[in-house]
């Protein structure tokens, strides 16, 4: 009687529902074709899941027209067909069937049991199908993920990434294991009591003629009028968190200012807005459950109506045409069939309005499938072994949009074990630098080489593997110390990382965790500092032998004294190593054996320090400012 | 619960009149399966065996439209009272969410902190959508259900007590199969969010570490390490599922047994002349409406449950008002006249935010009107600290040390009297999606040249008017649209546009470069208005400090050293270690 609230609450709910946007056709079938796919690997146990399903539904069926028997074994007309009653009516007492009433009872109660065995097994198949589904497309989708380019993660948040692969995944199989199973189990509903109620009384059916269409029309008209105000509410309400969690993470600077009163002002805005949205919603959502009740009650009486006349035409007229003649136990079933009838009808809309956004999910995740990985290694990709770390650029071009080119035709060259520092304003494409060096992007013109080799002639990996580098954003993962500086080498020994440890000034650190390097590492666990992390992913970087070395912005965001213990770590790393440093510090840079200045795309002045002063350019500008 | 009845007070006139139509509107829907009932068993009876069929008709005719005007009534009365509802929902949800985030905005840093911010979040957001939920469907879902059990409990009473009784009697039966099941439920659907929590962990880690992962080409393993959690989940949830799909089909079979029970008693009764078939018939109706009742009031039950917790937690935060009130003038400490060597002055200052180690120790100062402090150190050695004191974000205990600003204890003056003469700017600090100028003048009275002046100085002038829409350039939620060096100079500015008495720069220049550094530097110098102020800048940089009036070295909570750049650099090693690692002893000397 409220269920029909039921799938109107998921999408009200659905933080996405505003995304859910109407699919052409062509799109759905595309989209529902992948989902089959999936569907199919798992074709035996979909097979015996609709084999119980139709059995339980089926069973549930009978139940009506069981009861109906009963009741006809208890009414003492229930053996009057078509006969006048005459003279006295027959009194009930003492003339009930008992045979027949056991009997059937009986059979009720083996029919229901069955039914509800094979729902059970049903539930936890259906369970078990979503589970496989869901854990095939995860795997699927992270391993796509993995080989895509860095490029999309730069271009998509995090927290996107996530809704994708747990979202959106959730809603389709929530979608394949409820809502397939309610629309089958609905249909079967449906037609049953429909034949049903046509073997009982194909007159009485037509009550169905009136009602069927106008609940169908005006659910149709309801939902067509309330999505919008529903979206509207679900966006208004976005509105209003975001606002409430933007001014949530400015508290302070609020109370220092003295903004509380004006804020609450703008708050009250939205709040009011939203509030209003939700109501308007409401307003007309309310008219949806008290209707298709109505519906349902004009039925039940309608019925009611027609099944006494035509009950009472039995009792009294003789000779009364065959399709007019009802008793009590058809009466009966007939209402609980028109019950079981009119459920599945209006519940239609609401499926299928969930069947569009698990659509809208399920497009999501392959749009994520089809994005286009790395591009594979040339077929005659060579390995680079040995590596000397000789790293040349010649006429680089680059833009990360392709019209928007921001390295104009860079030049760099360095020797090996050299130290090159590469200075400029923000903006100016140092970490585009790195970008290409690594590959993480490439080049669209000029050459690239290490040792000689053109880059985008190695395979990836080799290439990669000549590299070891520390990042301005730490990155640690949730893990042991151990697992989290060994990561990337294979085969290194404890005593390998120990060295390493000690080499960055962390060991001690280490040693003082509560289970030194079995320690895991998690946002709750042990309190570890921003330097402390840059320590170890330093330490990380100490264990690998690569020759050539990547420091980007390694030693902002942490205070001096820090700084400088990360300093000692990063002169000991960079030793035997060709490096690349990327600064704002000018002690870092003083030391480097060239310095690039790098602006507007281009390398503009090269030297060492001394050179550079003494040439007065920019980079002079620079270092003077410091002390004016 | 009792502050959600204190919101629903004013409303109660117009709840009364919403909640007694939805009764009305039940009660007539329950009608219905009766008036079934005694049109099989009274009036075909009665006229059959007159053999009146006629009479019958039109008696049948008669019960019929009174159905029919039944279901009219029901369909009029659950619309108007569901309307009712819904708009008493809204004007409670919206007073309550408005009171909320005021009280949210009152709170103090201390406040704040202990609730954390992800925590107020979530009650502003989804705690006040399920009161606003419960409310509106309270008065919908919550009176229809108990009405219909109820109602149905005392017709089918009437109808046949002994018929009534079998059929209650599989309740305990659900009741109890809904008990168990969610009870082992709740600890499975846990472990399987936990486990949830950790696959999206991973995700979320490679997503924001995958230069690393390329760099160290660990696809191979990351996707082993994917499978563990991947398949951690699907048992876990597995399992939830398995115990949840026992649920309804034994539900059913419980309610079917009973509908079993009832015709078979029933059959009985009939045989002895204790009841009719048709009453038979409007039990099967009534057991549809109560079981739907049934699985109403389990929805209600965990509506309910919902909406109370989080009423409870939005009390939590309306009960916490009011720290961040002032003091008497008598409570504090006495107000002193303002000398020329003191307008800013801590003494024998002691702080703890959690009561154990000291985040500020014994901190004496004097500075100035119109002097500089400088504060460097590392980072936890307290310079926040001592900024968050100064302007009261913190409150330091009575016998812990007095700060004073012009002579007056900071403890007795109101929170807006003590911070309208500030300008702050912090590191990380704040920015909203608006408009640049919007971000500048942050609600306060600051005209259009004001703000143009303050980014001028402010070094921010010359990138915003390169904008295409310049200083009503629009930014992104958190400035995201703008480099580091470039939400710091509209911070800065934002700090200098209310021409502030003290001007505090917490870290504020640490993404610029040295040489935008040094030309704001003489920007501040050179203006009339700020070369005035009283100027506190927290620093990482020596370069940033160094010709303040008085430097504080900071270390574990304590001074370790003070004075000028020349007085420490001689005096304090660990003034001079920081000076030399960032500058090369060369240059000191």
């Amino acid at each position: 009687m409220n269920n029909q609230s039921r799938g109107m609450g998921r999408s009200i709910n659905d933080p996405r529902a505003a995304q859910n946007q109407k699919m052409d056709k062509a799109r759905r079938v595309r989209v529902f074709g992948r989902v089959l796919r999936y569907m199919l690997r798992y074709k035996w146990a979909m097979l015996a899941a609709f084999c119980m399903m139709l059995i339980s539904n089926l069973l549930a069926l009978a139940g009506p027209a069981l009861s109906g028997k009963v009741i006809n074994a208890i009414d003492p007309f229930g053996t009057a067909k078509g006969g006048a009653v005459t003279g006295s009516i027959a009194s009930a007492v003492g003339a009930v069937d008992f045979d027949t009433v056991k009997t059937y009872c009986l059979m009720l109660i083996v029919f229901y049991a069955i039914s509800a065995v094979m729902s059970y097994g049903l539930a936890i198949l259906m369970a078990w199908i979503s589970q496989r589904i869901s854990y095939t497309m995860r795997r699927e989708v992270f391993a796509h993920l993995t080989e895509l380019p860095v490029s999309y993660f730069d271009t998509h948040q995090t927290g996107e990434i996530v809704s994708h692969i747990s979202y959106d995944i959730d809603t389709v199989n929530a979608s394949l294991s409820n809502d397939l199973l309610q629309i089958c189990a609905s249909v079967i509903t449906v037609v049953g009591s429909l034949v049903m109620m046509l073997i009982i009384s194909p007159l009485l059916l037509c009550v169905f003629v009136i009602t069927v269409p106008v609940s169908i029309l005006f659910t149709r008209y309801k939902t067509k009028k309330i999505r919008p105000l529903f979206r509207k509410r679900s966006a208004m309400l976005g509105e209003l968190n975001g606002y409430a969690e933007e001014m949530l993470s400015g508290h302070r600077t609020i109370k220092a200012y003295n903004s509380e009163a004006e804020i609450v002002t703008r708050f009250d805005v939205h709040n009011t807005e939203a509030c209003e949205a939700y109501y308007r919603a409401d307003y007309q959502g309310s008219v949806i459950g008290p209707t298709v009740n109505f519906v349902n009650n004009l039925s039940l009486t309608l019925i009611t109506v027609l099944g006494g006349v035509f009950y009472l035409m039995t009792l009294t007229v003789t000779g009364l045409h065959p399709l007019l003649v009802i008793n009590l136990g058809d009466v009966s079933s007939f209402v609980q069939y028109s019950r079981k009838f009119s459920g599945p009808i209006n519940e239609f809309a609401n499926i299928l309005s969930e069947f569009q956004s698990a659509a809208s999910a399920a497009e999501r995740i392959f749009n994520l499938l089809d994005e286009p990985a790395e591009p594979a290694d040339k077929l005659n990709a060579e390995t680079l072994t040995n590596t000397q770390g000789i790293v040349d650029m010649d006429d680089v071009h680059f833009g990360y949009i392709p019209e928007k080119e921001i390295l104009h035709g860079l030049n760099l060259h360095a020797d090996k074990g050299e130290l090159i520092a590469i200075v400029g304003p923000t903006g100016a494409g140092k970490t585009t630098v790195i970008n290409l060096l690594m590959r993480f992007y490439d080049k669209q013109g000029g050459t690239v080489t290490v040792d000689g080799h053109e880059i985008t002639d190695l395979t990836r990996d080799s290439l990669r593997r000549a590299y070891t580098m520390v990042l301005q954003d730490t990155w640690l993962f949730c893990g042991t110390v151990y697992d989290n500086i060994v990561y990337g080498t294979e085969g290194a020994t404890m005593e390998d990382v120990v060295r390493a440890a000690k080499a960055a000034h962390i060991h001690h650190f280490i040693e003082s965790l509560p289970e030194g390097y079995m320690t895991v590492l998690s946002d709750d666990g042990v309190n570890i500092s921003k330097g402390q992390k840059q320590l170890l992913t330093i330490a990380r970087a100490m264990l690998s032998d690569a020759p050539i070395l990547i420091l980007d912005e390694a030693t902002s965001n942490v205070d001096s004294r820090t700084e400088k213990l990360i300093q000692d770590a990063l002169y000991e790393l960079m030793k035997g190593r060709t490096c690349f440093v990327i600064a704002h510090r000018l002690s870092t840079i003083k030391n480097a054996d060239r310095i690039l200045v790098v602006r507007d795309g281009l390398v503009t002045e090269a030297g060492t320090h001394d050179q550079l002063l003494a040439a007065g350019g920019f980079y002079a500008s620079l270092y003077n400012a410091q002390f004016t | 619960m009792k502050r959600l009845f204190a919101y629903l007070h004013p409303f109660f006139g117009r709840m009364s009149v919403g909640l007694a139509i939805k009764v009305a509107g039940t009660l007539v829907e329950l009608a219905l399966p009766y008036i079934l009932g005694m049109i099989l068993d009274e009036i075909i009876v009665t006229y059959a065996s007159s053999g009146d069929t006629r009479g019958g008709l039109s008696a049948i005719l008669l019960w019929g439209g009174l159905m029919a005007v039944c279901a009219v009534a029901a369909l009029v009365f659950n619309i108007v009272a569901n309307r009712m509802a819904a708009h008493v929902a809204k004007d409670v949800a919206t007073a309550i969410r408005h009171d909320l985030f005021d009280s949210t905005m009152r709170l103090s840093c201390a406040q704040a902190d202990a609730f954390t911010v992800p925590s107020l979040e979530s009650r502003l957001t989804s705690d006040t959508y399920n009161v606003h939920h419960m409310v509106g469907m309270m008065q919908r879902l919550g009176v229809r259900a108990p009405i219909l059990l109820a109602g149905g409990l005392l017709i089918t009473l009437a109808l046949d007590s002994v018929l009534t009784l079998v059929m209650f009697s599989v309740m305990p039966l659900i009741v109890l199969t809904v008990y168990i099941v969610s009870k082992r439920g709740v600890p499975l659907y846990r472990r399987s969010q936990q486990s949830g929590d950790a696959m999206v962990r991973v995700v979320r880690e490679d997503a924001q570490g995958i230069r690393v992962i390329k760099a160290l080409s660990r696809k191979e393993y990351e996707q082993g390490r994917y499978e563990a959690v991947n398949e951690q989940l699907v048992h876990d949830g597995m399992k939830a599922s398995a115990n949840m799909s026992i649920s309804n089909p034994l539900i059913n079979l419980f309610l079917n047994v009973g509908l079993v029970a009832v015709m078979f008693v029933g059959a009985i009764r009939v045989n002895s002349g204790l009841c009719q078939p048709g009453t038979i018939i409007s039990f099967i109706q009534y057991f549809t409406i109560l079981s739907n009742a049934l699985l109403s009031i389990t929805r209600i039950f965990m509506m309910f449950t919902k909406g109370t917790a989080s009423m409870n937690r939005i009390c939590e935060v309306l009960d916490a008002k009011g720290q961040d009130a002032c003091e008497s003038a008598s409570e504090g400490a006495m107000a002193l006249p303002e000398s020329a060597d003191r307008y800013i002055s801590f003494e024998n200052v002691t702080f703890s935010y959690r009561g154990k180690t000291d985040n500020a120790h014994n901190i004496s100062f004097n500075l100035p009107r119109g002097g500089t402090l400088g504060i460097i150190g590392a980072t936890g050695s307290g310079k926040t600290t001592l900024l968050s004191l100064l302007m009261r974000f913190y409150q330091i205990p009575k016998d812990s040390g007095t700060i004073r600003i012009g002579g007056k204890d900071i403890r007795t003056m109101t929170p807006a009297e003590l911070r309208s003469r500030f300008g702050i700017a912090m590191q990380n600090d704040f920015l909203y999606a608006g408009t640049i100028e919007d971000n500048i003048r942050f609600g306060r009275d600051i005209s259009h040249e004001q703000v143009v002046h303050a980014a001028t100085m402010a070094q921010a002038h010359e990138f915003i008017s390169k904008l295409a829409d310049g200083y009503d350039h629009k930014l992104t939620v958190k400035g995201t649209n703008l480099s580091g060096g470039q939400k710091q100079r509209l911070l800065i500015a934002r700090a200098l546009a209310g021409s502030p008495d003290i001007l505090v720069l917490d870290d504020a220049s640490s993404a610029l470069d040295y040489k935008t550094d040094a030309a704001l530097r003489s920007a501040l110098r050179e203006d009339e208005v700020i070369n005035r102020a009283t100027t506190v800048i927290v620093a990482q940089r020596v370069s940033s400090i160094k010709h303040a009036d008085l430097i504080l070295v900071m270390d574990q909570g304590a001074i370790i050293g003070h004075g000028t750049h020349d007085h420490l650099s001689e005096t304090c090693p660990v003034y001079r270690e920081i000076a030399e690692s960032q500058m090369g002893g060369a240059i000191l000397e």
